[in-house]
């Protein structure tokens, strides 16, 4: 029994997954930074940007539909923004009468909230495409060599790896769970079985499967310590030097960094 | 010459109050490979995290010539491979390399030794090509497997292992076998896999309720069945 | 789908660049100062211990159990967090926790990281671990101070965390306060019910099991008084600034205003198409819909070229 699915790297061998993690992890920032700082209403510096993190999902070989279906994720929090079109003042849309309300969208609010809707939607794709190009091992380097404190990357690497185990140890206990409350539902139900459906029950139920995970954890984080004293471990966070950046990567960093400061400077110039 | 392993009236006692070892003395010459058998609950973890001082209780510990204590561990802990009973909590990094690296990174060595050490203790474990696999998808076999090389990288004179067939089919048991076999160093293993015992170690001792109760020639020791009998255990 | 995004998780593009940046700016600082705090109290064994007890509330996140109408309620893990490891290491833990869930499942922009950070790691452990404390020294070591402390801090922390986001969202002009305040605050008085349930359970399994465990986090901090005060106040300050904010959303979006968010927002539309863009054409519709066309055309344009280098590319091989 194994959780898979929970690894979003999907593995293969186009340009975009053999680039240098450090490579993909600050573009990938400075491409959601951009998407942030375009004004609203830029139109056509959305749609370059839409054209280029296509083409990278293109040149991923991810398949697009792929990205696409994962990037409607952050979807359900656009209610959220909901509201701009009748909130922004400015020349009006469309009036709702709605009760003794009436409701006024305006064509600025209009563009506010779908600039915002785009703005995630672009940062979220850009996301997904680093996160299914490139291992989780790498990203960690990546953020060794950006000076992410080592404790804090030693801590996201454990977590990664352990993430699994316990997921794993998560489901067993799901499954225990679904087969005995499957047993209950044939018998015949009594006044406390009753009682055991409320959320409360349910609730408690849960929070015993969290208390019996977290109290695994706690037991397999010492054998852990263990197995770390016995190699050496000392109380310090120690790994190897990142591979040398070289010439090319600095070009095509810069390279990457110059198109996206010429798109803001496109979008902030006569839009912002 | 030193012996390899050097225990002297060796006790220790939970914080809970409970007494896992009692007395226990044993003596390992370097080369020697041993089994170190008995029940569930008869202490052989515990004495095996003695070796590389984890736990320490009364009494003394030697091993390769040092005696385990704070001044030593990093020589001791270099000296002594341990390999856990569950690989899942010895293979503690996101990547194989990073799991057969760490020793040599704590070891200090400069980055093409720690990658000529990780090569040459996946070659020595028969898993050459799985530096950049994710531990998390391993099988329980290669697991174990990738478990020896992050000892094996660290160079150690002494390899400890801890019940290291058991949850393995019988392909993976008969690979790791033949790989236990083929290495040269002071070897002690706790199992409870007897015909193993038999195969790959000429000695063992039995160990119940933190007491050795026995300690000879394997093949004198597995023919006396009233003595298996009476420690929980039965004959191959 | 075991794993379901909870409706807290920021994405990126919802807050404004300013705000993201100094929300960032504040949590980098704390869990700067967290990362230092945890090596004295806890030690060696900090890294193990943090590191598999972020993974036991990532797994733990998918113990959800139905509530009612679809929705379910699921685990954040900051009051649980804080309870059993000091407000430090629950610092460190649950930062771990909301950057693998932003770098990994894109729950959570990473622009916006900053924000959620603050709002999950920050706010949440300090007003858990703030409510709990106080719970506890009320009950003087009475068994249902564990219990309502853990239930409130849960609970509390889950809707705290809630009202900073919205007033993070209202003050990046994203959502107005008095729209954004209510709903959020009124969904997670529910799912932060939810959250004190299963803390509160997880709390009696361990109690029961491994009374021992409860006390690692209170042998911890010298430094937790700053963290019961910083919970005490940022609960306080929330709990006034949130009902006000929504009260007087206008008074929010003037701040907005004065600091030059929204600025860029109160550009007349009809500068988003300029005429040189297309001389000759001066009908804004039409304008439009011809900057529009020519858009799909260079997406797919790129996108074909695309294309086609890299099937180029693969059939060379
Ligand atoms: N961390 C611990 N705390 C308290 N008692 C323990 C601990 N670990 C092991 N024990 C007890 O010590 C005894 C020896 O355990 P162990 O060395 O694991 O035995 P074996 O490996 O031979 O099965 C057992 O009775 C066990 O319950
Ligand atoms: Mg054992």
């Amino acid at each position: 029994m194994h959780i898979h699915f929970l690894d979003p790297y999907r593995s293969g061998s186009s340009p975009v997954h053999a680039a240098d993690a450090r490579l993909k992890f600050v573009l990938t920032l400075a491409f959601i930074l951009t998407a942030s700082l375009t004004p609203p209403g830029a139109w056509p510096v959305y749609i370059l940007l839409f054209a280029l993190i296509l083409s990278v999902e293109i040149l991923s070989g991810l398949g697009v539909g792929y990205v696409l279906k994962r990037s409607l994720l952050a979807l359900p929090f656009v209610l959220a923004a909901l509201p701009l079109p009748f909130t922004v003042e400015g020349r009006t849309l469309f009036s709702l009468p709605l009760g003794g309300w009436m409701l006024t969208a305006s064509l600025e609010g209009l563009a506010r909230f779908v600039s915002v809707a785009l703005k995630s939607w672009l940062s979220v794709q850009a996301a997904v495409v680093l996160a299914a190009c490139t291992p989780f091992p790498d990203l960690l380097m990546a953020m060794r060599a950006i000076r992410i404190p080592r404790l804090l990357t030693a801590m996201f690497g454990l977590t990664w790896r352990y993430l699994f185990v316990l997921a794993d140890e998560a489901l067993r206990l799901m499954r225990a769970r679904a087969a005995r409350s499957g047993a209950e539902t044939g018998a015949a139900p009594s006044a406390s079985l009753r009682a055991g459906g409320s959320v409360a029950w349910r609730a408690r139920v849960a929070g015993g499967m969290a208390g019996s995970l977290f109290l695994r954890a706690f037991e397999r984080s010492d054998r852990i310590y263990a197995a770390m004293l016995s190699r050496g471990y000392d109380g310090e966070v120690r790994a190897l030097p990142p591979p040398t950046f070289t010439a090319a990567h600095w070009l095509t960093l810069t390279l990457g960094l110059t198109l996206l400061a010429l798109l803001l400077g496109f979008g902030l110039l006569f839009w912002g | 010459m030193h012996h390899s392993i050097e225990i002297k009236d060796l006790s220790f006692t939970y914080p809970d109050g409970h007494p896992a070892l009692q007395n226990v003395s044993l003596t390992i010459a370097p080369g020697e490979k041993v089994a170190l058998v008995g029940p569930n609950g008869a202490g052989k973890s515990t004495l095996l995290l003695h070796l590389n001082g984890i736990l320490s209780g009364q009494g003394s510990v030697r091993v390769c010539g040092l005696s385990v204590a704070k001044e030593n561990l990093a020589r001791v802990r270099a000296a002594v491979g341990l390999v856990f009973q569950n690989p899942d909590d010895q293979l503690f990094s996101p990547t194989v390399f990073d799991d057969v690296a760490y020793g040599p990174i704590y070891q200090g060595l400069e980055r093409e030794e720690v990658e000529r050490r990780v090569t040459s203790a996946l070659a020595a474990v028969g898993m050459s090509g799985y530096a950049q696999r994710v531990s998390h998808h391993l099988s329980a076999g290669e697991k174990k497997r990738i478990a020896i090389a992050t000892v094996l990288s660290m160079n150690p004179e002494v390899l400890v292992l801890d019940e290291p067939t058991a949850g393995l089919d019988p392909r993976a048991r008969r690979g790791l076998i033949r790989l236990l076999g083929g290495l040269p160093m002071t070897m002690l293993v706790s199992t409870h896999d007897l015909a193993m015992a038999r195969e790959l170690l000429p000695r063992t001792v039995i160990l119940d309720e933190g007491r050795v109760v026995a300690d000879g020639p394997t093949e004198a020791l597995l023919a006396n069945a009233a003595l298996l009998e009476a420690h929980g255990l039965e004959m191959p | 789908m075991l794993y379901s995004p909870a409706p807290m998780h920021i994405p990126d593009g919802f807050l404004s660049t300013l705000v993201a940046v100094v929300l960032w700016i504040l949590s980098a600082g704390v869990i700067a100062y967290a990362l230092r705090r945890v090596g004295k109290d806890l030690g060696e064994r900090q890294v193990p211990l943090m590191g598999v007890l972020a993974a036991a509330i990532f797994a733990g996140q998918m113990l959800n159990f139905t509530v009612a109408g679809g929705t379910s309620g699921h685990l954040l893990g900051a009051a649980l967090a804080a309870i059993l490891l000091g407000p430090w290491a629950a610092i460190i833990v649950m930062t771990t926790v909301v950057s693998i869930q932003a770098l990994i499942f894109q729950d959570g922009g990473l622009l916006a990281l900053g924000g959620n950070l603050f709002n999950m790691a920050v706010i949440g452990v300090a007003v858990s671990y703030f409510v709990y404390t106080s719970v506890q020294k009320i009950a003087r070591g009475q068994k249902w101070g564990v219990f309502v402390g853990g239930f409130a801090a849960a609970w509390l922390s889950i809707v705290v965390a809630a009202l900073a986001c919205a007033l993070e969202l209202a003050l990046s002009g994203t959502s107005p306060a008095n729209v954004a305040v209510p709903a959020m605050g009124g969904i997670h008085m529910l799912i932060g019910v939810g959250e004190g349930l299963i803390t509160l359970g997880a709390l009696a399994f361990l109690y029961a099991a491994r009374r021992d465990l409860l006390h690692i986090g209170e042998a911890a901090p010298a430094g937790g008084r700053a963290v019961w005060v910083g919970g005490l106040l940022i609960a306080l300050l929330l709990a006034v600034l949130s009902p006000l904010a929504s009260a007087h959303p206008d008074g929010l979006e003037w701040v907005a205003e004065q600091k030059g968010f929204l600025d860029a927002a109160q550009e007349p539309l009809y500068n988003i198409i300029p005429d040189y863009l297309f001389p000759g054409v001066s009908n804004d519709a039409l304008a439009t819909i011809l900057a529009g066309i020519l858009g799909v055309l260079i997406v797919f344009g790129v996108a074909l070229g695309v294309a086609y280098l890299r099937r180029k590319q693969m059939t060379d091989r």
